[in-house]
């Protein structure tokens, strides 16, 4: 697979490390219901067939965390971007 | 000159003539020649034995789809087992055996299988070997391991090496025949960068094997034309001998190039074999079909071969199949058969045509001809002799021949289209499987789509590379179609001969016959995968290639469906074996992955040091000196030499990361458990750090090295995994915080200097104007200061419990930083330590290190506890609050002694109170890390156990069944040495 990183261009799979679901939010520590929002965001997620948005680090690279939205049946990649939304280099 | 060697035409170069031996015997052949067209010219025939039942069999083929003709190539080190013969390229010298019989190929025991067929057919191992229970271990297993397999894998270490590259391209050519070549010449001349990939040694594909004229000339002399053209266009790279194998996403193809599989010995520093990953804009599949058989009575002895291969081994390589030639065909394809054999002075038998009504102008060859008839059955055992023809009427002729060559029909190649899930479509005209959704950027051409006329594969070719380079941004060039006259391509599907008695084999390789598939269909097994797994149809070395679509067929037949409705398997990468060797690489043996060394590395050698692996790198272990007996006597001299007087170790492999900012110190707090924003500068803390579930991810000390800069260090482990943990912190949960990090772990070379004696080192060593007394350079100080003029740093820190510093120097100076301090300590007896004595030291004062920082420790569990701030976030302080973790009953870090002092401690053993059963339920924890300590003249250790700090003085076992141990030990303080600590300040 070849992932297009926004900074250095498409790159093979290889040099980059995949860490899930893009869409979780880290909940707030101080709610009252953070433990088992803290539960659910470490745990549980969801295993969709088709379009998913996850986490790609490029550590063969450039070190920028991408949000790749990537097909997960025919591994078609739609969209890259950079997780801090690319403010900084 | 070799007994069914033609005198003349062929592609072999008979000025070049070479020497060969197969099962001992030593025959002629030429350069141009294959290993299985020197035989077939040598008039030998029998070439193996099949699988299962070691019935005679000779080549069938003259490609990579050959189930039959399998040797083992070469002897020694690079004997390689189940080599086709037909694609092994004839060198002088070559050594070649038959397999899978004993004790000859002529006289084989095995064939006594043949006569057992019937308790032998598909699916038989699933119906036997069952009783009695207990012969499985001691008679079948091994009797079924001594008959499994084909070829024997040579034992040896492979004396070749092998490479891996990278290609990139905008154009990849699978294929080079005449559609392969036309698509290259098209994008070529368009200035696209091309790839032309073909698995053989010559360019050409079908074309070798035909006696077509392109352009009124012969269509070799064409083929060179185009081969001229293509070599002389910088931006274009032809690569023979190279198949493209599997077929990736997004434009990603892996090739392996057989660089050196055609000499004995590969010449010096070249690969014998290269693997590519290619990557290309967009593709051709330009991969040719592939003829299937008919399956009849007896179509696997020797002497029977498909007719596309017979015209081949004619045309290409100036070799008889026989002398006296019979045709079985379908279609109109296998009368050319007759016509190249005819041209060549070969006798024809006759041709039977399974249909009434062949084309006029194959009648007009004047040949005998038996229309509306089919071959029933072969006679000969070792090899053709007869073969019965039955007719519309029923009436069986018996016909003398010595070859049969039989024309089922084409296959298109379309196995690189279903690797990324596309499914091939049935064709009824054509009566074959095309193309179905094809993968992304890549379009399929000539044959391998179904078009088999030569005309079609040109034009379409010429299609082809033209709107590849288009998509590629290039312009088209001119191109001119070549003239090439029509030719016939009728077919009348015929799979199998029902009148046939004799076993009709469909798979050769895995000797699966029309039997065994009506059989699988009769038990039940009427999925097509089904009918592959149960019969084996397909899955031998040859993955069905010649074998597939005859096998489906017949199921559809004997089940009453269609053959759309029965459907394919899935055709999986790779399309062709490749060796483990392609697939390794240089990553094999010491160069399995890569070896980092720390900056001492050259020093520790030259002392003699004994190294160990610590994840990639090799660290000095323990040095040996004089006449100790043993490590321990080694390690034991270490620590007592450190303790008492001073000794430095390498520590330069700890991650450690630069961490600035406005807020870097905001970000300390939300990613370690305890506090660094109320470090000092110039001061260094220990630290904690959680994942988010609450367990410990690593632990280091971070050094506050001006208000907005730090540097942190983790372990060795995981330095690379908390760099990716802190980006990910950074960048997606806080992108607002103003803070930038980078890794610094190969940037500084680190050592630590321990023991009473340190700071008398250190004077010698650093620049005179730093001070270094306990008040400017108290225990925890971290200062920036210099040696020999060079920047360094200096991290008052212990891991050992002794008086001792940390310093730091870029990593260019580690060697020359390494013997300055020996220099420096000289005077005092400074001895060098490995990472033993770092261990034993750090057990010894109760120091967590990556044995108990094991992923399923939280904080608490290793008396860290008290570390967790309770007034700011941080990761993993949310869940390490879960109940569960809280749990008085969990396993809590303590120390062990064991109660006979001569007894040794061993990590892994686990916890169980004295008289007690050994069982799950009645485990209360483990062993972490044990040390034989110098100090205390015993075995110490740490470990977890069950509410182990409330339990100190009480003994329980460490039971060990995996090493025979049962130690009874007392819980004791994890701090065994220096209680107090009072050796930290000197």
């Amino acid at each position: 697979m070849r992932i297009p990183c926004p900074f250095c261009g498409p790159r093979g799979n290889e040099e980059f490390t995949y860490l899930g679901d893009a869409s979780v939010q880290r909940p707030d520590p101080s709610a009252p219901a953070a433990a088992q929002a803290f539960h659910d965001y470490v745990y549980l997620r969801d295993n969709p067939s088709g379009l998913h948005q996850e986490f790609w680090y490029h550590g063969g690279g450039c070190h920028k965390w991408l949000v790749v939205t990537r097909n997960t049946r025919t591994h078609d990649i739609n969209d890259v971007t950079f997780a801090d939304g690319g403010a900084r280099p | 000159m070799s007994s069914h060697r033609l005198n003349s035409g062929g592609l072999i170069e008979r000025d070049t003539p070479l020497s060969f031996t197969f099962d001992g015997e030593t025959f002629a052949g030429f350069a141009g020649d294959t290993l299985a067209s020197a035989l077939i010219a040598n008039g030998v025939r029998l070439v193996g034995r099949s699988f299962k039942y070691h019935r005679p069999r000779g080549v069938m083929t003259a490609g990579s789809e050959e189930p039959n003709a399998l040797v083992e190539l070469r002897s020694g080190a690079r004997r390689e087992p189940n080599t086709r013969s037909t694609t092994a390229e004839l060198y002088d010298g070559l050594v070649a055996a038959s397999q899978n019989r004993w004790p000859s190929l002529r006289y084989d025991i095995g064939a006594v299988n043949d006569k057992l067929s019937r308790f032998l057919v598909a699916g038989f191992y699933y119906k036997t070997f069952m009783w009695p229970a207990k012969f499985w271990e001691m008679l079948y297993e091994p009797l079924i391991r001594q008959a499994a397999g084909l070829g024997r894998a040579a034992g040896m270490e492979d004396p070749d090496h092998y490479e891996k590259a990278y290609a990139h391209c905008d154009v990849l050519v699978i294929g080079g025949g005449p559609t392969g070549l036309m698509a290259a010449l098209a994008a070529g001349r368009a200035g696209a960068r091309v790839i032309l990939c073909d698995e053989d040694f010559r360019l050409g594909g079908r074309l070798l094997g035909e006696r077509h004229e392109i352009d009124a000339k012969p269509c070799v002399e064409w083929v060179a034309g185009v081969e001229a053209e293509l070599a002389a266009m910088p931006d274009v790279r032809i690569m023979r001998r190279t198949a493209v194998t599997s077929v990736f996403d997004h434009g990603q193809y892996a090739a392996v190039e057989r660089v050196n599989d055609h000499v004995a010995v590969p010449p010096e520093h070249e690969p014998r074999q290269r693997a590519w990953k290619i990557v290309a804009k967009r593709a051709v599949l330009a991969a040719g079909a592939l003829e299937r058989p008919i399956a009849f009575g007896n179509n696997d002895r020797p002497g029977v071969m498909l007719a596309g291969a017979a015209r081949t081994y004619i045309n290409r390589y100036a070799a008889m199949p026989g002398q006296r030639l019979a045709v079985f065909t379908n279609n109109d394809d296998g009368w050319r058969t007759a016509e190249d054999a005819r041209v060549a002075g070969i006798e024809i038998a006759a041709v039977v045509d399974s249909r009434s009504q062949p084309p006029a102008q194959f009648l007009a060859l004047g040949v005998k001809a038996m229309t509306g008839a089919q071959v029933s059955h072969v006679h000969g055992g070792l090899g053709v002799e007869a073969i019965d023809v039955i007719d519309a009427g029923g009436r069986t002729t018996k016909i003398a021949c010595d070859a049969l060559a039989v024309a089922g029909g084409w296959n298109p190649a379309v196995h690189l289209t279903c690797h990324l899930n596309g499914k091939p479509v049935w064709n009824e005209a054509l009566a074959a499987f095309v193309p179905g959704a094809m993968p992304d950027g890549m379009r399929v051409a000539g044959a391998a789509g179904g078009s088999f006329k030569l005309a079609d594969c040109l034009s379409e070719g010429v299609a082809a590379g033209t709107m590849t380079a288009i998509e590629c941004g290039f312009r088209i060039a001119a191109i001119a179609l070549p003239n090439t006259e029509d030719e016939a391509t009728a077919i009348a599907p015929l799979w199998h001969v029902k009148d046939s008695h004799a076993k009709a084999f469909v798979d050769f390789q895995n000797d699966v016959t029309t039997k065994d598939i009506a059989l699988a269909d009769q038990e039940g097994f009427r999925s097509v995968e089904h009918l592959k797994r149960y019969t084996t149809l397909g899955m031998a070395t040859d993955q069905g290639k010649v074998s597939n679509v005859s096998g489906l067929a017949i199921l559809a037949e004997v089940s009453g469906r269609t053959i759309p409705q029965v459907g394919t398997t899935t055709y999986r990468p790779p399309y062709v074996p490749v060796s483990f060797g392609a697939m390794s690489g240089h990553h094999r043996g010491k160069d399995f992955r890569p070896t980092r060394l720390p900056p001492s590395h050259q020093w520790a050698t030259e002392q003699g040091a004994v190294f160990v692996e610590s994840g990639q790198w090799l660290r000095a272990q323990y040095y040996p000196r004089g006449a100790e007996k043993d490590w321990l006597e080694t390690v034991n001299r270490e620590v007592t030499a450190t303790r008492g007087g001073v000794g430095v170790c390498d520590v330069s492999t700890l991650g450690k990361i630069e961490i600035e900012g406005a807020d870097a110190a905001a970000f300390l707090d939300r990613v370690y458990c305890n506090t660094f924003s109320t470090l000092p500068v110039g001061k260094a803390r220990y630290g904690l750090m959680l994942r988010e579930d609450g367990f410990v991810l690593d632990d280091g000390t971070t050094s506050r090295l001006a208000m907005e800069r730090f540097v942190m260090t983790t372990t060795t482990a995981q330095a690379g995994r908390v760099m990716q943990h802190l980006e990910f912190c950074h960048q997606v949960l806080w992108p607002a915080l103003d803070v930038q990090m980078v890794s610094v772990s190969e940037q500084w070379a680190q050592f630590s200097v321990a023991g009473p004696r340190a700071r008398d080192v250190l004077r010698r060593l650093v620049d005179e104007k730093f001070d270094l007394s306990d008040k400017a350079c108290p225990y925890l100080a971290a200062k920036e200061i210099a040696v020999g003029g060079v920047a360094a740093r200096l991290f008052r820190l212990s891991f050992s419990g002794e008086m001792a510093y940390e310093l730091a120097v870029p990593a260019r100076y580690g060697d020359a930083a390494m013997r300055a301090i020996m220099a420096a300590g000289d005077e005092f007896g400074i001895t060098p330590y490995g990472t033993e004595a770092l261990g034993v030291m750090r057990i010894e004062k109760g120091h967590v290190a990556g044995n108990e920082i094991n992923g399923q420790l939280t904080a608490r569990d290793l008396g860290l506890g008290r570390m967790m701030a309770k007034k700011k976030d941080y990761i993993g302080r949310v869940m390490a609050q879960r109940p569960a973790l809280l749990d008085a009953e969990r396993p809590a870090l303590v120390g062990f002694k064991p109660v006979d002092p001569k007894a040794r401690l061993r990590a892994g053993a686990h916890f169980l109170k004295v008289a007690t059963a050994n069982t799950i339920d009645n485990d209360e924890g483990h062993m972490t890390s044990v040390a034989f300590s110098p100090m205390l003249g015993c075995w110490i250790g740490l470990g977890v156990l069950a509410r182990g700090p409330q339990r100190t003085g009480e003994h329980v076992r460490a039971y060990d069944p995996v090493r025979n141990g049962d130690v009874e030990v007392e819980v004791c303080d994890p701090v065994f040495f220096d209680p107090q600590g009072a050796r930290l300040h000197g």
